[in-house]
């Protein structure tokens, strides 16, 4: 297992090289600058302003330059916010979309995982049916519908939650974590369902229960395992889209996060934190792909043992 | 299996510990802190880097210029400066300072203060986008571009500690207006040099911790993306009038957000409001709602480079056939006043004398005229506008309007912000949505856009007798001859029609009934010394 680590970690250089390589070139290519804006700058303070940030040279250079830089771990200045570096608004977003994420994925892991293996043992009852159905509806409710509608309801109508925020006021994580998490419980939800009813056929679980295993055991103990095998693989896609793909619950609830500095700095074309949150979310997802593949290789006997 | 049910919300209690809270509304009236939303993240608080509104609105708080806005409009008050004197022929200023001027280290706010900061921003390098604020100061805009290399030719000079003087290339009535624009505040020369140079952009001078400013308030703290936290500066030459201890603004650059954050009692005060929102408000006679005069223009621009709108019949055709009350009424419906002049009327007491009717047969005829009828129709013409679903709906309207009085084909193209700024700035449009928000409260600032060579022109109209009647209007001193030259240049321009106005915007938000003294300002300045928070 710690040869694939590490071979799947070799490979991981050259397909970041690629994103990078790729993104610098296209970010160039999209019309529009930096410092284009409403009141239009004279051609000799834009003179300026490309001489700061090294934009008069060709693009090769910058190419390089950045590469360079890239390298040495240095993303740059933040064309759109004089005096941040990439590295320091990247380091300052992160922990907060990481949290965001990690709370999501923990709600969405216990409603999901709860609902499917309930619906797969209680097959073609109202106990599958119901939580099966409003998974469903989990999946096609988009997270900007599902955001202002908890908003609506616990945060205008009842009063009881805070409609905004991260940390500032008591209770003002629950709602962002909630939408959040509904989206992948969906999910999480259908795949283990699906999980547990190909496990459950299988002659391994009959034998569990011939040997007169309860029922809890062999669904906790022997069905699982196997059953959420699918689940385990959508994790790790699941986490690196989490963080990349906050931004729309960022906004919605004024949370400080990475995702709504990744999708600005596209609009500004602030092209240094376009390069940096692109290539960090790209070995985010690298890095995820693999501990999940890892974690399924784990789990799953028939591929461990070869 | 049924216990799992609760194990959600105890999960979540736990996991964030929920508990019953006072709104920030309701706690900010005891301790004096006002909470602001303020559109989007600022690009920082250096006043000579930074350029847009929610800057702004932090900086006002933060540092002073030689004077300041009035509250109520009117003539601006003393800030840095406690006097000041102008010569008879109108080019020399005697800035008298205040004396109990501090910046926020306790530091004393002198002349060369003023000298040294407007050096940095007349500092090519230091890439500064609002230079041209200080071209009406003689040697200013040579120095800006390179033609004389020693600042002791620029028309700044400290002559002691508390005096400044200035001269001006051309009597500039409205340059007392400028000084309260945050690109000529003095910035603290030790603090900046000992981040950077003088044309560092990205020195770390601007940190909380290290910002020193000469405002009412002082920089407490700063989460990107979050909050930004101002504390009232006790320092401050008129700290005794400031009531309020803090201010927070909240960067909410989603409206919708913003208007909940208000209901749920997390703001006083929005940057705006939801423009879907606006009408029921108004319906409601929601207390909170408040609709201002404010000095913007809402326009759409025609490149009359473009064969179809070379011929000026084309042009006014096509601005005559547009019903502005029907545009307002029934698209923005957020009490925009139509626009028939290219300056918002009242500005400082300017009147435009300019008119622009709903004639939809004069349009036909004048379209008749250019050539274009059954036998030769109008080829499809393009509106350009950024992507936003209150510029799309105005485009629609417009579409409609065209196509109902004039039979043209009209097609509609969005386009994302970056991409719509290039393709006008290269001349790639026929018509495109244009807004201009005046920087001082003169007709000056909205005329100047239209001469040529301007960068904000974008046109490609140019009329040497419109630039002469601007200069003109520019050199002299008598006010009322002043604004009977501007108002000879509009109607050169309205007549000419590269630009056709459609209504005059007012500042739609929402503001806490606990706040006084934010009075109604055209400019949207609002001065946090006068602010205080008190419940009726």
């Amino acid at each position: 297992m710690l040869s694939i680590f590490f071979k799947r970690i070799i490979l991981a250089i050259p397909v970041l090289f690629a994103v990078a390589t790729i993104t610098f070139f296209l970010i160039k290519i999209a019309p529009g600058g930096p410092f284009d804006a409403d009141k239009a700058v004279s051609p000799q303070v834009l003179k300026n302003l490309n001489e700061a940030y090294n934009l008069d040279a060709s693009n090769w250079e910058q190419y390089l330059d950045y590469m360079s830089g890239l390298i040495r771990g240095d993303l740059g200045p933040s064309f759109r916010f004089p005096g941040r570096s990439v590295t320091e608004m990247i380091s300052t977003g992160l922990p907060i979309t990481f949290e965001l994420a990690i709370y999501a994925i923990l709600i969405a892991l216990f409603m999901g995982v709860l609902s499917g293996v309930l619906a797969a043992l209680k097959r073609n009852t109202a106990l599958d049916f119901i939580p099966m159905a409003v998974a469903m509806i989990g999946i096609c409710v988009p997270t900007f519908l599902m955001g202002p509608l908890l908003v609506l309801i616990f945060g205008i109508n009842l009063e009881l939650l805070p409609v905004s925020g991260w940390g500032q006021l008591p209770g003002d994580k629950i709602l962002p974590s909630l939408t959040l998490g509904f989206a992948y419980a969906a999910y999480i939800a259908r795949l283990s369902r699906g999980g547990m009813l190909e496990v459950l056929n299988q002659d391994f679980i009959r034998t569990a229960r011939a040997k007169g295993l309860s029922e809890r055991m062999v669904v906790i103990k022997h069905a699982m395992q196997g059953g959420l095998i699918p689940v385990v693989s959508f994790l790790g896609p699941a986490i690196a889209g989490l963080l990349a793909g906050s931004f729309v619950v960022e906004t919605i609830f004024q949370i400080p996060g990475l995702g709504r500095f990744y999708v600005e700095a596209a609009f500004n074309r602030d092209y240094t934190m376009i390069l940096g949150t692109t290539i960090f979310f790209s070995a985010m997802i690298v890095f995820f792909n693999l501990l999940s593949d890892l974690a399924a290789l784990w789990l799953n006997p028939r591929s461990r043992d070869a | 299996m049924k216990n799992n049910i609760f194990l959600v919300p105890t999960f979540l209690i736990f996991l964030f510990g929920c508990s019953e809270s006072i709104s920030p509304v309701d706690s900010g009236l005891e301790d004096k802190i006002f909470h602001y939303g303020n559109g989007s993240e600022p690009q920082g608080i250096d006043p000579h880097i930074v350029t847009g509104v929610p800057e702004h609105n932090i900086l006002i708080s933060l540092c002073e210029g030689l004077t300041t806005v009035n509250p109520m409009g009117g003539d601006n008050l003393p800030g840095a400066a406690a006097s000041w004197t102008l010569s008879d022929d109108g080019r020399e200023y005697i800035f008298y300072l205040n004396k109990n001027g501090k910046w926020s280290n306790g530091d004393i706010v002198t002349a060369d203060d003023f000298v040294w900061s407007w050096m940095r921003i007349l500092t090519a390098s230091l890439g500064s986008q609002y230079p041209d604020m200080l071209y009406y100061v003689e040697g200013a805009s040579d120095y800006h571009n390179g033609l004389i290399d020693d600042f002791n030719m620029v028309g700044v000079k400290a002559i002691d500690e508390f005096t400044l003087k200035v001269n001006l290339k051309e009597p500039t009535p409205f340059f007392i207006d400028l000084l309260s624009h945050y690109s000529t505040w003095p910035v603290h020369k030790e603090t900046v040099l000992k981040f950077g140079d003088i044309d560092d952009r990205n020195g770390e001078w601007t940190r909380p911790g290290n910002f020193v400013c000469n405002g009412a308030f002082k920089l407490k703290s700063w989460e990107l993306n979050n909050k930004i936290i101002v504390e009232k500066n006790p320092y401050y030459w008129d700290a005794s009038k400031v009531s309020l201890n803090e201010m927070h603004y909240y960067p909410v650059s989603n409206v919708m957000t913003e208007d909940r954050m208000f209901r749920a009692g997390q703001l006083h005060l929005t940057s705006t409001t939801p423009s879907q929102k606006c009408p029921i408000y108004i319906e409601e006679k929601n207390p909170n709602m408040r609709i201002d005069p404010y000095m913007g223009q809402y326009f759409y621009r025609l490149n009359i480079n473009d064969p179809l709108l070379e011929d000026v019949k084309v042009r006014k055709a096509l601005a005559y056939a547009i019903n502005r009350k029907l545009l307002v009424d029934k698209v923005t419906k957020c009490g925009e006043i139509p626009a028939y002049s290219f300056t918002p009327p009242g500005s400082n007491g300017y009147q435009p004398e300019t008119s622009i009717p709903f004639d939809p047969d004069l349009s036909k005829k004048l379209f008749k005229e250019a050539g274009y009828g059954p036998n030769n129709p109008f080829p499809k013409l393009e509106i350009l506008f950024n992507t936003n679903e209150d510029h799309r709906k105005i485009a629609l309207a417009i579409q409609q309007m065209w196509q109902q009085n004039l039979g043209i084909e009209v097609e509609l193209v969005n386009q994302d912000w970056k991409v719509y700024l290039s393709r006008e700035m290269v001349g790639d449009f026929q018509v495109s949505r244009a807004g201009w928000i005046g920087d001082y409260p003169d007709p000056n600032t909205f005329l100047d856009l239209m001469r040529p060579n301007r960068g904000n022109n974008k046109s490609g109209w140019e009329n040497y007798e419109y630039d002469s009647l601007l200069e003109m209007a520019n050199s002299t001193n008598d006010q009322e001859e002043r604004y009977k030259l501007l108002n000879q240049a509009e109607k050169i321009l309205i007549d000419e029609m590269p630009i056709i106005p459609l209504y005059t915007y007012v500042k739609r938000y929402q503001l806490s009934q606990d706040v006084k003294g934010y009075y109604p300002h055209i400019l949207d300045n609002h001065h946090p010394k006068y602010i205080y928070l008190k419940r009726d």
